[in-house]
């Protein structure tokens, strides 16, 4: 099993290093001279020169990749010229918002989308199954931001039950917090379910017709509570896999929801960040999310070994 | 009638519509028989005869496309195509059990072999844990398991397929039905295997007294097993009677047809020849397959080992071995579908193996082979003829001369010339099987390779497509090398056969010398395991 | 040998049955309700892209300083560019420059359309290329891989915004950030697909009747890609829509003069709790297109592609 784990976190590392690669690449590809871009536009030339230097951008290219990558695996992001904070600092004050509606919408998601999928496929062809179908398709089709204003009309102008904006900090007032959660992670969970809830659907209905169920049944088996067990763990491998490759969506779209709803987290730190050029910034920003876009889909590889025995470690 | 001698199944009249579309309107018409305690019924019949469709309506299994129309099933007297969910569900593993074809399968692959049969017992009985976990113990051994207690928490993908047969059969019987469904249940194993689970079978279903109804296509297995015997052609009960008598004695036309077309284990006399000039000649050929995935246990994989094989023009070299043993490994070799790597392959004077893509190409030509699924070994997209002229073309010859080669070769292969322009799914399996033989003929080769070809085919279509490639060796005087598994095919086809095991060449010679001394204790076992090996087919007594 | 053969009977049978099987694939797909219905809807947005000039709109560009933040349904007096003035009611109001709503609405069916297809056709073209690269020269695979393992890393919407960030935003630069993300995802599908016809025993008899490499692809493998790489263009189509909304959204898309579905709900932003029809309209007609190509893509998916339905 360990054996196991250590050899999955070792195939991570080419995907990391692409992605670092791409992130450095990224600042060369600009036009104009890096240590001007970094810098933003305010800069005086002492504060350019000051910055060529740190980054060696006189040095040939491999030896400023080493560079570069060597702080940022010492936790030295580099310091953002528009906020005039280091970076690691304004992830670090951004992080909360973010990670809080992250875990909403895919708590959500989840107690919603699964049993919408397995009762669809139980229900293969009914009305239930087409209204679920149908909904998923909707999801699927309607950008998050115009779900968000939908409800913030609905909810929040119309009816008032909620709060149309904003952010409090779970620590300063919880029900503050809740109050302003519910919102957002509705909007975000809309796609989520949509997604979870197809491929329940899909990879139930595929189970069903394997013939392991053909077995079970011939067991004598009834064919609700027993054949669901046969069946739903068996699919539970792609369900899995779908909810972890979601997570990318997830990110894009708590970037959109954080912006429809004001919240301070870091979906909205890159879109000041990249309105205001802050090349540091966007730089810590991808890396951070592709990393931990990485590390949950290796979590969620290994933890396929506990549904499907099938699986080698 | 005395209560011991009434039938546990009782089948009357019974029709299966299919759905509307299909080729005909049932897929069964009008069937009855009997199976009484005891006894081991088989249904036997070719693809398409409604053989699997009756096992499935007895269990209440049918798809729903399909629906018995008419008739009754009656289980211990009782009708069970009138019985409601509920009480199917109450038979089922109780009064009557089923085994299916693939083994592999179907076993759920994440629940242990113990609790699936506790599932069983869990349902249909009162025990508590500690008394089904005995009962399955019992039956496990009763089946024949080694180690019951570690294969009670194995899961499926850790037993051969031979055991996983042996867990299905143990949740089968261990609520001791009076009726077990077989369906095809050795059909996927490995001769030896297959030998293994029919005396399984036999053995406890004597013990028991349960009725069998066996389906299957072979008759070998018949005569191995069997104490009654029923023949269906498209749906229909075409003849019944007792097992020694229908295999000896047969009334009806297309039973004696089906009958005389299983191939006799005894080699035919075929007058081995030597002149020859050698065609292909193997020296030390070896595959060697190693995971070399990254940061992976590098897995080494022997799938042939020091292969030497020589075969003359005119002659039919077979390859015979159970599945695993790299005879199709050595065939894809010598097609240099797959780089050996190790050894030799001289084809004429040529030495081949080592050969690089580009200067393989003129050679290529020499060495045709056909594939085992007829309904993969043409690309659905173009017409046969076009697949037929596809590689003479390749080598320089004009379309209007290929496609009369071709045409010239669709006679050959007994086809309609005027078909060329059709698409491949406008054939049958054996038809399809035709065309590619006549495919590889196009390029006028000196070696022609059948990679188990005629194994995926009904055996009445198999003996034509066997004949036909007899014909075409002596005719054109080509040297075949023969894939198979199946040794009355290899006795009848071979003038040399090499049997193969794990890789290895464990026997070699002509096929009378093989089949008649054999002196490798592995192929003695393999022999020994062929079903209906004492029985001469088609040999019928005129009465 | 017998004069009839069971086989032969069986044929005559089948070969109609069967003949009819696969030439109909794609009358099927097209017979398809899904198809239908998402193809109806798809067929009226085209139109009203095309003939937009003519549906009763003015200038989409226009600013009218005069006409403000008018409710859908007011009737508005504006100036001609020859100084007269006249009067007209604006269906969908007006936007906080005074632009006609109704009109950016019907010529942005233009922008998301050609979005969608534009990135769809370049995506499949670069994925289709590398893909099949990839599926057949074994030591550019592994390399090839790596570098979209690593691109599928980057959550997509995430890389589109870094590459608008480093290019400026324009509508060229937009669409190719909306393509690198799907690029990888294609050449998955090619490659996957190339991988698995290589083994199909009608290659390899190809191959053994000496078949050149080219030939190979041309003729026996790349015919296999053509359903699933129409089925995964229309969800690529459908998601760059989507995509390009959010880009322009938050401020970073195609320039906010152009009008498109997502630069008019990006303006309406700022006044949403008083003037909602700016994010409403063009949201409705938003969702309706992309509602329509992702139940087209259905549809074909199902007949088409059955396996594919797997992979959502």
């Amino acid at each position: 099993m360990l054996d196991f784990i250590i050899r999955r976190l070792i195939a991570i590392i080419p995907v990391l290093t692409v992605v670092a690669v791409f992130v450095f690449l990224m600042l060369r590809l600009t036009p104009g001279d890096p240590a001007a871009v970094i810098a933003g536009d305010n800069a005086t030339s002492d504060q350019i020169a000051d910055i060529r230097t740190k980054l060696g951008l006189d040095e040939p290219i491999w030896t400023q990749f080493v560079i570069w990558i060597s702080n940022i695996l010492q936790g030295n992001f580099g310091e953002s010229f528009f906020f005039k904070k280091t970076v690691a600092e304004l992830i670090a004050q951004r992080v909360e918002p973010t990670l809080a509606l992250a875990i909403c919408t895919l708590v959500i998601a989840v107690t919603v989308a699964v049993p919408m999928g397995v009762l669809a496929a139980y229900r293969h062809g009914s009305l239930l199954d087409r209204i679920v179908m149908g909904f998923s398709v909707l999801g699927f089709s309607v950008p998050v931001f115009v779900i968000g204003y939908c409800l913030i009309y609905v909810f929040a102008i119309e009816l008032g039950w909620l709060p149309v904006q904003g952010y409090i900090r779970i620590g300063v007032s919880f029900w503050g917090f809740l109050e302003r959660m519910i919102l957002p992670s509705i909007t975000l969970a809309v796609i989520f379910v949509a997604l979870i809830a197809r491929m329940t659907r899909a990879s139930v209905l595929e189970v069903l017709n394997e013939d392991y169920i053909r077995t079970a049944r011939a067991k004598g088996l009834s064919n609700r509570v027993e054949l669901m067990r046969h069946a739903l763990r068996n699919a539970a491998v792609p369900i899995l896999t779908v909810i972890g490759l979601g997570i990318a969506g997830l990110i894009g779209g708590a970037v959109v929801t954080e912006s429809v709803y004001g919240l301070p987290g870091l979906g909205r730190l890159t879109v000041e960040a990249v309105l205001s050029r802050d090349f540091p910034t966007i730089q810590t920003v991808i890396l951070l999310f592709s990393v931990v876009y990485v590390v949950i889909n290796l979590l969620i590889d290994i933890s396929y070994t506990l549904f499907d025995p099938r699986i080698r470690y | 009638m005395p209560e011991a001698k009434r039938p546990v199944l009782e089948v009357r009249n019974l029709s299966v519509t299919l759905p509307t579309g299909a080729d005909r309107v049932h897929a069964v018409e009008k069937v009855s028989f009997t199976v009484a305690p005891g006894e081991i019924v088989c249904l036997v019949g070719e693809s398409g005869s409604g053989k699997s469709v009756i096992a499935f309506t007895i269990m209440g299994l049918l798809a729903k496309a399909l629906k018995p129309s008419s008739g009754e099933i009656l289980l211990e007297g009782e009708n069970i195509l009138a019985a409601d969910e509920s009480r199917l569900r109450e038979l089922r593993c109780t009064r009557m059990s089923m085994i299916f074809q693939e083994p592999m399968t179907a076993l759920n692959p994440v629940m242990t072999c113990g609790l699936q049969i506790d599932e069983v017992l869990a349902t249909h009985t009162k025990l508590d844990a500690a008394q089904r976990k005995a009962k399955i113990i019992a039956i496990l051994d009763r089946v024949k398991l080694p180690e019951p207690e570690r294969i009670y928490a194995s899961y499926p993908h850790q037993l051969s397929g031979g055991q996983r047969q042996r867990i299905m059969i143990a949740m089968a019987l261990v609520l001791d039905p009076v009726l077990l469904i077989a369906d095809e249940p050795t059909t996927a194993l490995d001769v030896t295997t297959q030998a293994e689970i029919l005396k399984l079978i036999a053995e406890l279903q004597e013990g028991q007294g349960t009725g069998v109804l066996f389906i299957t296509h072979d008759f070998g297995v018949v005569a191995e097993i069997a104490h009654r015997v029923a023949v269906l052609r498209w749906g229909e009960l075409v003849e019944m009677g007792p097992t020694e008598k229908i295999l000896s004695r047969p009334e009806h036309a297309y039973t004696k047809m089906l009958i005389s077309s299983v191939p006799s284990i005894h080699p035919a006399h075929r007058g081995v020849r030597k002149d020859g000039p050698t065609v292909l000649r193997t020296e030390k050929l070896g595959k060697t397959y190693s995971g070399n995935a990254f940061f992976q246990k590098a897995r080494v994989v022997k799938a042939a080992v020091d292969v030497d094989l020589d075969i003359r023009r005119g002659e039919t070299l077979g390859i015979v071995g159970e599945s695993g043993s790299g005879k199709s490994t050595v065939a894809r070799c010598i097609a240099r579908l797959i780089d050996p790597t190790d050894g030799k392959i001289f084809l004429g004077d040529t030495e081949i193996a080592t050969m690089s893509a580009g200067k393989l190409r003129p050679h290529r030509r020499r060495v045709q082979i056909v594939f085992q699924d007829p309904y993969r070994s043409m690309n659905p997209r173009i017409t046969v003829g076009d697949s037929i002229i596809e590689g003479p073309m390749n080598f320089g010859l004009k379309r209007d001369e290929a496609m009369a080669r071709a045409r010239k070769l669709m006679e050959t292969v007994r086809l309609d010339p005027n078909s060329l322009d059709r698409y491949p799914h406008q054939f049958s399996g054996g038809q399809r099987q035709r065309i590619c033989i006549a495919r590889a003929l196009a390029m006028e080769p000196e070696l022609l390779i059948a990679d188990e070809a005629v194994s995926a085919l009904d055996v009445s279509v198999q003996k034509q497509v066997l004949e036909l490639l007899d014909e075409i060796r002596v005719r054109l005087n080509l040297a075949v090398l023969f894939i198979t598994h199946d040794l009355r095919v290899a006795a009848q086809i071979c003038d040399y056969v090499a049997v193969m095991s794990k890789g290895h060449v464990v026997e070699y010679g002509s096929a009378e010398q093989v089949f008649g001394a054999p002196k490798d204790d592995y192929t003695k076992a393999l022999f020994a395991a062929a079903p209906g090996r004492n029985w001469e087919f088609g040999k019928f007594a005129t009465a | 040998m017998s004069a009839i053969t069971p086989e032969e009977i069986v044929d005559s049978a089948s070969i109609s049955a069967a003949s009819t099987k696969r030439k109909s694939l794609w009358a099927l797909a097209i017979r398809n309700t899904a198809v239908i219905f998402g193809g109806a809807i798809l067929l009226v947005m085209l139109v009203i892209a095309i003939l937009a000039p003519f549906l009763g709109t003015v200038d989409p560009t226009r600013i009218d300083p005069a006409a403000r933040n008018k409710k859908p349904g007011t009737e508005i007096t504006f100036r001609l560019d020859d100084g007269q003035t006249a009067k007209r009611t604006v269906i969908m109001g007006t936007d906080s420059l005074g632009r006609d709503v109704y009109s950016r609405v019907l010529y942005g069916t233009r922008v998301s359309l050609m979005i969608g297809v534009s990135v769809a056709v370049v995506s499949i073209a670069i994925g289709l290329v590398i893909g099949l690269v990839s599926g057949y020269v074994r030591w550019a695979d592994g390399i090839i891989m790596r570098i979209m393992d690593g691109l599928m890393a980057i959550p997509g919407i995430l890389l589109a915004i870094a590459l608008v960030s480093i290019w400026r935003a324009g509508l060229i630069t937009v669409i190719f950030a909306i393509v690198v993300p799907d690029v990888p995802r294609v050449v998955r599908l090619v490659r996957s697909v190339v991988l698995s016809v290589r083994e199909e025993p009608y290659v390899e008899g190809a191959i053994s009747v000496g078949t050149p490499t080219w030939t190979l692809m041309f003729r026996h493998i790349l015919p296999n890609t053509v359903a699933p790489l129409i089925v995964q263009g229309t969800f690529i189509a459908a998601a760059a829509i989507i995509a390009e909304a959010i880009l322009s959204f938050l401020g970073i898309g195609i320039p906010p003069e152009i009008p498109s579905w997502g630069n008019i709900m990006a303006e309406g932003r700022t006044l949403f709790r008083v003037f909602p029809h700016n994010i409403f309209f063009p949201g409705v007609f938003l969702a309706l297109t992309v509602l329509a190509i992702n139940i087209m893509g259905d549809g074909l998916r199902d007949t088409l592609d059955p396996k594919m339905s797997k992979k959502v």
